[in-house]
């Protein structure tokens, strides 16, 4: 079979579809088949998408596996990945495996269960490769579903106000996505999105357009002040949704920012930059000091998370290189870290089921192995160098200090804070003395538990050691990224300079880019 | 023999209308009937309406006037009554067992609402203002004998009175309406009513202004469409439930394509004016649909507000008045109808052994008892929230992409906003459903039930892998009357 003919993207996208069906067909009762079919459709998946990473071509900036297929009149369904997106593959397919294997310790509906899962990782992995905006919607939105039924299902006491919260508040930021689709389809013809990446759209129009994907990923990445919907959601999840929330459903905000807002609106993004700055540092200073303030395990890394993100909008609001591959590098990283921490606090919590820090104390005289992976986790939240959490921090940081040192100073300092708290954690949960009557017969890490987070320690070491697979990925696609943002930026303002864009002025068309 | 032929586009409304009759002697002169279980008729019926299909599909593409411009076959038309009969076959076949056991299946409601089809499929023919009186007021009277068909029980008979009086009112608005419009252009026919006001401005087009208030009037209640949905809830409520499933799908139907036609082609000259009032009509329904089904515990009265709502949504393509949005409202109809057609199949199934229940909190825990039926109704209530990769989706997208297109911002926010507050209640019912114990559990569905289920589930599911046809019908069914609309100007 030609390897180069074969549509690898739609066999990595429905592989778990295929899996979902295959378990549907199962009787109720067969719990250890559903588990099996689920782990086997998984780690396929995985392996055939490192074909992808094999086969990807790092020295060209354009869509590679690219896919085209007639759909709905003008909307195709086509499908393609670059520098970008390619590695949110990988880190879906990645990570899906895992969460299949941590939820073995799930009784209760285990058919669904795995059937929702797989359904969340085909229309995840849709997410990043869609290269059409409809399709793209589609695939962003119709995660809700498997979503709020794995929350609502599989969560903890407060399931069904979390899960409402979760679903609504995505809903109501994609809403007004839906119309900018809409109004950018009427405006370009198309929606086809590597047309519309060299569209250029009337400046005002893009001040609307910014705003109304501003809605949509501020909300999932999430953004302060529209964050809140994240902690409960996290607490309320089971283990496994936690982790693919915060993981991969919280990237999906970034890579918007990153493979629409900025390339599509690059006048408006520029406009909003200082906006994003602010909320950016806000995020990471605000959210690290409440997350010192939890006395919940998960809802503290939630707040972690809030804050983490920040650096990832911090450096894409920078527009430069650096900044750039510091974003999508703290987001793979805090894929994994994350993933990481919340199976840290599954593995305690399938014993003792609370996820109340105070709980627990002393967990380092039974549970040594366990101490040892969550320690090199939380260093790896804080971004101590030697870990992968430490490069993308710190290039965002570089990035952001060319821009505006105020910035710089500011969110370094959520740095401190994150070791704060991360450590306060760390300190209450592990060290301390063993006094806790139950915690006296607490088991270490089952063979399982070590193979479901032996992978991601190794990378977080490896990649805060060896971060070049990375970069070297996403390096070409990034330049090209920043310079045709350069290039739309100035050729906008080189005639603009004594007409800033109002109404009137967007009515004539956009100067040409790059006439000299 | 000429004359005969002459008649052929109207093939199918004859075949349905003499279907009924037939079907009425029948039942008069068959013996050994079982009294309120005469399956007979029933299939009949089916037969009759999925003829009356063929006929449509095999007429061809062309566009046919017959009578002086009162009857129209043209896509748009056809479109509108596949719709129809489809919809109705459909609640046909998933309550003949639930209206045997309520001892209602009998020759009468089926000629009834084979007539109701009939006036539906003048309605949406309609070309001048006497022929849309007529099938309006066939479907509406064989409709309010259908409403108060339980005679024995008391509701059903106060929802069958409510619907005769307000209708009755409706009627005479739109009656009222007709006149002073005849009066004003000195014409019924659309198309001379179209060309009486071309290039006036509208200060002196005040009388036919005021005619078309009131045969919008008369429109929106049929429609119900806020502020003229009152009886909608009562009536839905009260009604049994197979009579509630063919109200919410087939007549929408065909009001609204005759408030279509009747807009876009009689009255293109104050499309200004009449805008102004689809677009009011249609945030009003959108904003009441959705607020005032959180409230509900009642699952028929939940699905009433649901259907003010989706009308509202529907109406947005109208107040684009343009090809894109004529399009948009038939693909939305068409996916609704299919949704709400299976919806109810499910709440035919809600019976314990003590009868049918209602209420939204005995659904509790359903995905333990029946998954299958909680699944296809999750499925259902998610789509009519307008989440992708369901077929509620696409209807969303294709009206509010009508609206961004004929510049109706405004309008396109407050439905994407209504949209949200709409998918809490539709939510709340999938919560009660998956996420809460329960307390009891259904009988087995009926087989003709299970089946709407399943196609309208599988429909909701997979319109998403070949949504094309659909569409592209649509389009042709809307750029037929576009071309009509061209014409008489």
């Amino acid at each position: 079979m030609d390897l180069a003919s074969t549509p690898l993207l739609s066999i990595v996208m429905f592989m778990p579809l295929v899996g979902a069906l295959l378990i549907g067909v199962l009787n109720p009762e067969a719990k250890r088949n559903a588990r099996w079919i689920a782990l086997y459709t998984t780690i396929i998946t995985f392996l055939i998408s490192l074909i992808i990473w094999i086969k990807f071509d790092p020295t060209s900036a354009g869509f590679q596996f690219v896919e085209e297929r007639a759909w709905l009149d003008v909307m195709k369904f086509k499908l393609g990945v670059d520098g970008i997106s390619m590695l949110f593959v990988i880190l879906t397919t990645f990570l899906m495996p895992l969460v299949i294997m941590q939820s073995w310790v799930v009784e209760d509906r285990v058919k669904e269960y795995m059937i929702a899962f797989l359904v969340l990782e085909t229309l995840m992995i849709g997410v990043f490769c869609a290269l059409d905006l409809v399709l793209f919607y589609v695939f962003f939105e119709g995660g809700l579903i498997p979503m709020f039924l794995i929350i609502g299902i599989w969560g903890g006491a407060n399931r069904i106000y979390a899960t409402f919260k979760f679903f609504l508040y995505t809903l109501l930021g994609s809403v007004l996505m839906l119309l900018a689709v809409l109004a950018m389809y009427w405006q370009a013809g198309t929606t086809d999105i590597t047309t519309l990446l060299t569209y250029k759209f009337p400046p005002d129009m893009q001040w609307w357009l910014w705003l109304a994907f501003f809605a949509s990923f501020a909300v999932k990445l999430p953004m302060w002040p529209v964050h809140t919907w994240l902690p409960d959601a996290h607490v309320e999840a089971p283990t496994g949704g936690s982790v693919i929330l915060a993981a991969v459903l919280l990237k999906m905000g970034g890579y918007g920012f990153l493979r629409f807002s900025m390339p599509m609106f690059p006048i408006a993004s520029e406009h909003f930059a200082s906006m994003m700055f602010a909320l950016s540092v806000i995020a990471i200073i605000y959210t690290s000091l409440v997350a010192l303030a939890q006395t919940d395990m998960k809802k503290l890394i939630a707040y972690s998370s809030v804050a983490h993100m920040g650096f990832v909008t911090l450096g894409i609001f920078t527009f430069s290189t650096q900044g750039v591959e510091g974003a999508i590098f703290q987001m793979l990283s805090h894929g994994i870290i994350s993933a990481g921490l919340f199976l840290c606090v599954g593995v305690i919590y399938d014993r003792m089921h609370t996820r109340e820090i105070a709980a627990y104390g002393g967990l380092v005289e039974r549970m040594p192995i366990y101490a040892t992976f969550f320690l090199i986790l939380t260093m790896a939240n804080v971004g101590l160098p030697g870990t992968s959490g430490f490069i993308g921090e710190f290039l965002t940081l570089l990035a952001a200090f060319k821009v505006n040192t105020w910035v710089a100073f500011f969110a370094t300092t959520g740095i401190i804070f994150s070791a704060a708290y991360a450590l306060y954690l760390y300190r209450r949960v592990v060290y301390g003395a063993l006094v806790k009557p139950a915690l006296k017969t607490i088991q270490d890490m089952s063979p399982r538990e070590i193979a479901i987070l032996a992978p991601l320690v190794a990378l977080t070491l490896f990649f805060g050691i060896y971060p070049a697979p990375i970069l070297d990925v996403t390096a070409v696609s990034v330049k090209k990224l920043v310079s045709s943002y350069e290039a739309s930026v100035q050729s906008a303002a080189l005639p603009a300079v004594n007409t800033v864009p109002t109404p009137a002025s967007s009515a004539q068309p956009a100067p040409a880019p790059g006439h000299n | 023999m000429h004359a005969l032929e002459s008649y052929a586009p109207m093939l199918p409304e004859i075949a349905v209308a003499v279907g009924a009759m037939l079907i009425l002697m029948l039942g008069v002169f068959r013996h050994n009937v079982q009294a309120g279980a005469d399956y007979v008729s029933g299939w009949l019926s089916v037969i009759v309406l999925i003829a009356a299909g063929a006929l449509i599909l095999h007429a061809g593409d062309a566009r046919e006037v017959l009578f002086d411009r009162a009857f129209i076959s043209d896509g748009f038309s056809r479109f509108s009554k596949l719709l129809i009969l489809a919809g109705t076959v459909l609640v046909f076949v998933m309550s003949f067992d639930t209206l045997a056991r309520a001892k209602l299946l009998s020759a009468e409601i089926c000629v009834l609402m084979l007539l109701a089809v009939t006036g539906m499929m003048l309605m949406v023919s309609a070309g001048n203002l006497i022929a849309l009186f007529l099938g309006l007021e066939l479907q509406s009277l064989a409709l309010y004998v259908i409403a108060a068909i339980d005679r024995g029980n008391v509701r059903s008979s106060e929802a069958g009175l409510k619907y005769f009086v307000l209708g009755s009112l409706s009627s005479g608005m739109l009656l009222y309406g007709a006149s002073l419009i005849y009066g004003f252009t000195g014409s019924i026919d659309l198309s001379v009513i179209a060309t009486a006001v071309q290039g006036q401005p509208a200060t002196q087009n005040i009388g036919l202004i005021v005619g078309l208030v009131f045969l919008l009037v008369g429109l929106a209640f049929k429609i119900s469409a806020v502020p003229f949905h009152m009886w909608t809830p009562d009536v839905y409520e009260g009604a049994p439930t197979p009579v509630t499933a063919f109200f919410a799908a087939a007549p929408k139907m065909a009001a609204m394509a005759l408030l279509v036609r009747t807009l876009m082609t009689g009255f293109p000259g104050i499309a200004l004016q009449w805008q102004q009032i689809i677009v009011f009509l249609s945030i009003a329904s959108m904003l009441l649909g959705a607020f005032a089904a959180i409230g509900q515990r009642n699952i028929k009265r939940l699905m009433a507000y649901s259907s003010i709502g989706h009308v509202g949504y529907a109406l947005i393509g109208l107040a684009a008045n343009s090809e894109a949005g004529t399009q948009a409202l038939l693909v939305y109809l068409a996916i609704y109808i299919i949704m709400t057609v299976g919806a109810f199949a499910c709440v035919l199934s809600m019976r314990t052994a003590d009868g049918p229940v209602e209420d939204i909190d005995s659904l509790a825990g359903l995905s333990s008892s029946n998954l299958p039926m909680a699944f296809v109704l999750a499925m259902i209530f998610f789509s009519m929230a307008g989440i992708p990769p369901l077929a509620g989706f696409f209807a969303k997208l294709y009206v509010f992409g009508a609206a961004v297109k004929g510049g109706l911002y405004t309008l396109a926010v407050i439905g994407v906003l209504s949209s949200v507050v709409g998918a809490f209640y539709y939510l709340r019912v999938v919560k009660v459903m998956f996420f809460d114990e329960a307390k009891q559990s259904y009988l087995p569905a009926d087989p003709g039930a299970r089946l709407v289920m399943t196609l309208s589930g599988a429909f909701v599911l997979l319109f998403v892998l070949i949504p094309a046809p659909l569409v592209n019908a649509a389009l042709a069914a809307a750029r037929s009357l576009d071309i009509a609309t061209t014409a008489a100007r």
